[in-house]
């Protein structure tokens, strides 16, 4: 192209080139390759750690003992039965939980005599370690499913919360005058445009909160339990069986995991305005 | 991209496609930029010497932004070439103004501190006319202020070249004048290349030396304007101009022979 200035001229003019677009059509498989990574590095060290006797198994088993020790548990039903009671202690505690958080956090957000009601109290409340309240949820509950489900309820509400009225006192006022000025509801107005602006918020107490309820539902497993991950850790804890004990964290971090996809994948379907992204 | 696409009316110093010299402030040359499969931009050549008042014209969506964000860098083009000065700001349709930073620090954002900034900082206020607001917080300023407000800070930076967005389209029709002249003023004075995207036929002859319509992806019209300063509506030649550009604009279907094909 003979119009292109080459740089000596764009030196003496002063003038800088932009460069074009480069298209860069990213493979499809590459973010999640890249994911992957990590996660296969540090099991390939375990692995190597184990082989080289760098390892000892009475500190930690290796891979292929852990895989053994998963396939046993698996087949003998254990760890559905496991997983099945624990998922819904956590399902269910982070439920009651992020709901009660979130109705709370859009009143204190959204109306300024909620805010006085309540924030000081819930503020108050959010600053006592959640582990304390176990004997007295004992003594007010028993040790059966209710202490569990509203441990694990009463920890996951503070952060949803803590977002959702944050969020919430940030929606943009020009919006909410100018939607008001069409006549609509209070009701509607949080529904429609207060709580789509807040879902960013929203999201991310939910990712918090996701968290805590793994960390709670261990806590929650250690009051007495009969059933459930945090049994058979107890149990394996006991015969100093570290496979079933690796077995246990892995699937605590698994659960983790899959939560944190969970939000990823509520992001993208809730908030599809977001990814086609117009900066004016 | 082939050969150079032919441009109507070009009306650039002498020779048509010399080597940009030291008074080239900007030069496009077969510029396209694709969205999805639509071609918005498809072939745009312009040339803006050094202190020169360029006016773009163009329908709703025919691209006039996408071009003035490409000459920012803000965004990116597809093929062809884009050259431009390095000392470049632009004031955008709303002000744009940060709410937690106070009128001067909004003027001097992203400066190095200091009392020769705030100096500086101070006189663009005075330029505008709001040096009184400068501790003032955006969200308490009118329209028409918050507007002066990112203009001085456009100018602040000595730009080598400045893209104005329909910078008075949200602005009533007096302070819109008054706008003008003032924007008018400070070229004369600060003498940056301007291209200034507007929809008004009669604020782009008003203020600049040269006018362009956007059409279809490309520059169908790109003229000098000969018109003495200061420009009167009432002058003919004045309103023969606004007529042509409205009928480039596709607004004036006077009659079915006028009529672009
Ligand atoms: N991010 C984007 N994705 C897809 N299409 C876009 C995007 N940005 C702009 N467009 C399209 O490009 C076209 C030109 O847009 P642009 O904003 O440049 O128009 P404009 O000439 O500035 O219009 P107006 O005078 O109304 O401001 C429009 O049809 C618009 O739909
Ligand atoms: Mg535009």
């Amino acid at each position: 192209m003979s119009l292109l200035a080459s740089s000596a001229d764009t030196r003496a003019t002063g003038l800088i080139e932009l460069p074009a677009r480069t298209a860069r059509p990213r493979r499809r498989g590459s973010g999640l390759a890249l994911r992957i990574a990590g996660p296969v590095v540090l099991v390939l060290g375990w692995l190597w750690a184990s082989a080289s006797g760098t390892l000892s198994p009475a500190l930690l088993s290796s891979p292929g003992q852990v895989l053994d020790a998963l396939r046993e548990l698996w087949s003998s039903g254990q760890l559905g039965d496991a997983l099945s009671v624990s998922l819904t202690r956590a399902g269910l505690g982070l439920a009651l939980g992020a709901t009660a958080g979130l109705v709370l956090g859009v009143l204190t957000g959204f109306s300024r005599l909620g805010e006085e009601l309540l924030d000081s109290s819930v503020q108050l409340l959010r600053t006592i370690p959640f582990l304390s309240l176990v004997p007295l949820f004992m003594v007010w509950f028993g040790i059966g499913e209710t202490a569990r489900v509203v441990l694990i309820a009463v920890a996951t509400s503070f952060p949803m919360y803590v977002s959702s009225s944050g969020g919430v006192r940030n929606t943009d006022r020009k919006l909410v005058e100018a939607v008001r000025s069409f006549g609509m509801g209070r009701l509607a107005l949080v529904r429609e445009v207060v709580l789509p602006g807040a879902l960013p918020a929203l999201l991310s107490g939910l990712r918090l909160s996701m968290t805590l309820s793994v960390i709670a539902l261990i806590a929650a497993e250690e009051i007495n339990s009969t059933a459930g991950i945090g049994y058979l850790m107890a149990t394996a804890q006991e015969y100093s069986r570290t496979d079933i004990l690796t077995v246990c964290i892995l699937i605590y971090a698994l659960i983790g995991l899959a939560a944190d996809g969970t939000v990823r994948l509520l992001e993208r379907l809730l908030m599809p305005w977001r990814t086609q992204g117009v900066r004016r | 991209m082939s050969g150079t696409p032919a441009t109507a009316t070009r009306s650039q110093p002498a020779g048509q496609d010399v080597a940009p010299g030291p008074a080239t402030a900007v030069r496009l040359r077969g510029l396209r930029r694709t969205f999805g499969t639509r071609h918005v931009l498809d072939g745009v050549d312009l040339d803006i010497a050094r202190g020169e008042f360029v006016a773009l014209l163009g329908a709703s969506g025919t691209g006039k932004t996408t071009l003035l964000r490409i000459l920012g860098a803000l965004d990116g083009h597809d093929a062809g070439t884009v050259l431009v000065p390095k000392a470049r700001t632009v004031v955008f349709q709303e002000p744009r103004l940060i709410p937690s930073k106070r009128v001067l620090a909004n003027v001097t954002v992203a400066l190095p501190r200091g009392a020769r900034t705030r100096e500086t900082g101070l006189r663009a206020l005075r330029e505008v006319g709001l040096e009184s607001h400068a501790k003032a917080w955006p969200a308490t300023l009118s329209g028409g202020e918050a507007q002066r407000v990112a203009l001085a800070r456009a100018l602040v930076r000595e730009p080598e070249l400045l893209l104005l967005d329909e910078p008075f389209a949200a602005l009533d029709a007096l302070t819109r004048l008054r706008m003008q002249d003032l924007v008018g003023e400070l070229c004369r004075v600060h003498r940056p290349a301007v291209l200034l995207v507007t929809h008004d036929v009669d604020e782009a002859v008003r203020l600049a030396d040269r006018v362009a319509v956007l059409r279809d992806g490309r520059l169908v019209t790109d003229e000098q304007i000969t018109i003495d300063r200061p420009r009167d509506t009432a002058d003919p030649r004045f309103a023969a101009l606004r007529t042509r550009l409205l009928t480039d604009l596709g607004v004036h279907p006077v009659s079915p022979k006028e009529l672009p094909a």
